[in-house]
């Protein structure tokens, strides 16, 4: 996994509530078995009409949005199907972090799993940001993993909140299963100390 | 163990979050929680078999995992070979990976059209996998449904379902937890399904994000296992990954005898354990709701997320009188897709399609009372009436009781187990700008087909609605 640090980009507003995975991406495009194209499909009912073609009032339609990696949603980022598909459309739509004052459980730990930010910042500072990327389509952003902020265009640096062990995961570029797999000792000891409650296979 | 050392009181959720740390939260890491089912569906489990591969990695306790197929498997009927075809190429060779996973890594499957095959989160339960006090997982938002046994059962992401296959164990951070408290007694033609409704609109789509809640009170205790999976289930929907209820003898009658159940004197030892699971006395909660069971009505929604509900009799929310702009916003947004006018009322509103199935709905009690609802009766001409069966073994069941015959009569399909319209995945979808009453639990904008307008209501709302061709007060029709 590439290491996330710091990156400066541009913002896409898409202030609209508890957007749930299923509008980031339908669940007919979910038949596939590997992460790939999926950037194609993000926001497909959103973004595209009927007969396949762009919706020219999507924002991430405009031509003034195109190449922008920061999006911001509206409260309650991300809520509803657990499928991990929706950061990697996101990811491969070419976004790199997501805004919003909070983001559903399950939605922020996939994006942490896979260098997709989740930055959660105070309502302030989110009508802020969305009413300068409406206002200004160039209004460019720069989010620092390392010192957790995100630095508006007025030189305010803004905290947010990343737990320690994914955001030490992130600035290193280590898959969390690393970590997991160094435990073999304690998980067969707790094994040992605990018979299964169930058993799927006899053998 | 009702309390812990310390003599500290805790809740159910605690007790079963402690009995599973393999090693505690530090201020570097997370819990790392021992998990004891894993369950594994066709959609979310492939990238995670491939990463799995690409480490040289093996399953560390196939025998604590247990795969189906659900989510895009048909639902259309066997042909004369007695195979379910699936005509869907990507579903098809989505479905070949599953068996190809599950071959290579040793993990169990039930494969389409054998007899144990369901919608995962109907098949733990009736087969007796899912037990009081353990910890589940599955790549599905609704593993919350198994946390109506006391489990703590929540979704996952596909890189979790690889932590989970390749070490047993999940890292996570302590939730916080909330008692939803229902007392009193539910009036007559309002269901489990109209509780969390109920509770939703209330709480909202993220209220109760960061939480585990506990469902407690009298109207839940007099309610059956399958009313308290319908209502766990749809913890998700207010935000809560896991919702967990206390077992009792409810519980302990629903699991006994169940294929993997434990038998003889290890039963009578694991219920002896189970007893001690519910919250104690003094246990504390970061938060507590109540809500009055006699004051509830059918519930319906109107708009595009689960937390826009109301009683069926009511009207449809005026944008205008939102004083939160970004409310407003949504409430707008989600009155144009639906096609509805605020202030309007929803019953006598047509519908076009009836769904009753989904991991919410489509257990044999939700099926007998669908069918008791219909008997006699028939679906209205301008509806398509859909009834889903969680799994091969309910539509056995359901076919043994006449239930079958008694839906085909009213004009409804019966169709083959599996996710089906919850999720329209696999064909069955709505066409753009129809209007379905579904038992499912998500009403988001194309869940259902692309274009699709769902009002989600209890199995008595779907029969009663689909018998009158309109929304329709399942009171008005009671039998
Ligand atoms: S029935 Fe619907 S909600 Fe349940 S597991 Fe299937 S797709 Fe998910």
């Amino acid at each position: 996994m590439e290491p996330v640090r710091k990156f400066s980009g541009r913002l896409a507003p898409l202030p609209i509530n508890d957007i749930d995975t299923d509008q980031i991406i339908p669940a007919r495009y979910l038949k596939v078995t590997d992460k790939n194209g999926l950037g194609q499909a993000c926001f497909s009912d959103w973004r595209y009409n009927a007969d396949g073609s762009p919706k020219a009032d999507f924002i991430l339609n405009k031509p003034e949005y195109q190449g922008t990696s920061v999006l911001i949603g509206g409260h309650n980022f991300g809520c509803g199907s657990s499928r991990e598909h929706a950061p990697w459309a996101l990811m491969g739509a070419g976004f790199k972090a997501v805004i919003s004052t909070y983001f559903a459980d399950i939605f922020r730990n996939n994006s942490l799993k896979n260098g997709l930010l989740p930055v959660v910042v105070d309502e302030e500072t989110h009508r802020q940001l969305i009413s300068l990327a409406e206002e200004d389509p160039t209004t460019e952003v720069v989010v620092d993993l390392e010192s957790q902020t995100v630095t508006l265009p007025d030189g305010r640096a803004v905290n947010f909140p990343v737990d320690a062990f994914s955001r030490y995961c992130l600035l290193n570029g280590v898959d969390q299963l690393g970590f997991l797999m160094g435990l073999d000792e304690q998980i067969e000891k707790y094994e040992a100390g605990n018979p299964a409650r169930v058993q799927t296979v006899f053998s | 163990m009702t309390s812990n050392e310390n003599g500290h009181p805790r809740t159910l959720f605690e007790k079963v979050w402690e009995n599973h740390l393999v090693k505690p939260q530090t201020p570097d890491t997370p819990a790392v929680l021992y998990i004891d089912l894993h369950l594994v569906h066709e959609v979310t489990s492939p990238q995670a078999f491939t990463q799995l591969r690409e480490q040289n990695l093996k399953v560390r306790r196939p025998d604590r995992t247990m795969a189906t197929m659900d989510h895009s498997t048909p639902t259309t009927p066997k042909n004369s070979l007695g195979i379910i075809p699936v005509t869907d190429s990507m579903a098809a060779a989505q479905l070949d990976v599953m068996r190809k996973n599950c071959a290579d890594f040793g993990i169990p499957l039930y494969d389409l059209g054998t007899e144990n095959q369901g919608i995962v989160h109907v098949i733990g339960p009736e087969q007796g996998l899912t037990q009081p006090g353990m910890t589940i997982v599955c790549g599905d938002s609704h593993t919350s449904t198994h946390g109506a046994f006391g489990a703590l059962a929540f979704g996952i992401g596909t890189s979790e379902v690889a932590h989970v296959l390749a070490t047993q164990c999940l890292l996570q951070s302590r939730p916080k937890t909330m008692a939803v408290r229902v007392d009193g007694r539910l009036n007559q033609a309002v269901t489990a399904k109209d509780i969390i409704l109920a509770i939703i609109a209330q709480i909202g789509v993220g209220g109760g994000t960061g939480y585990v809640f506990e469902y407690m009170g009298e109207a839940i205790r007099a309610l059956s296992m399958e009313g308290r999976m319908t209502i766990c289930n749809m913890s998700i929907e207010g935000g809560a990954r896991a919702g967990m209820v206390a077992p009792d003898e409810t519980t302990f009658q629903y699991v006994a005898g169940k294929p993997y159940a434990p038998k003889g004197a290890e039963w009578d030892r694991a219920v002896a354990g189970w007893r001690k699971l519910p919250t104690d006395d003094g246990a504390t909660f970061d938060h507590e709701i109540v809500l009055d069971a006699d004051k509830l009505t059918p519930m319906i929604t109107y708009g595009t997320n689960p937390g826009m509900g109301m009683p069926i009799n009511s009207y449809v929310p005026d944008p205008d009188k939102l004083s939160d702009v970004s409310q407003k916003v949504a409430l707008d947004k989600a009155l144009t897709y639906m096609g509805l006018q605020p202030g309007q009322k929803l019953v006598g509103q047509p519908v076009d399609v009836v769904f009753v199935g989904s991991c919410t709905n489509s257990r044999i009690t939700d099926l007998r009372e669908a069918a008791r609802f219909i008997e006699g009766r028939k679906v209205a001409s301008n509806v398509r009436m859909m009834v889903v069966p969680g799994s091969q073994q309910v539509k056995r069941q359901a076919e043994a009781e006449g239930l079958d015959k008694v839906f085909k009569e009213a004009g409804a399909e019966w169709r083959e187990a599996g996710c089906s319209m919850c999720i329209a995945m696999n064909g069955d979808q709505l066409q753009p700008g129809q209007y379905a009453v579904s038992t499912s639990n998500r009403n988001f904008e194309g869940r259902q087909g692309k274009g699709g307008r769902t009002f989600l209501a209890s199995p008595l709302t779907a029969v009663a609605s689909a018998i009158n061709g309109v929304v329709t007060d399942p009171r008005e029709m009671t039998n």
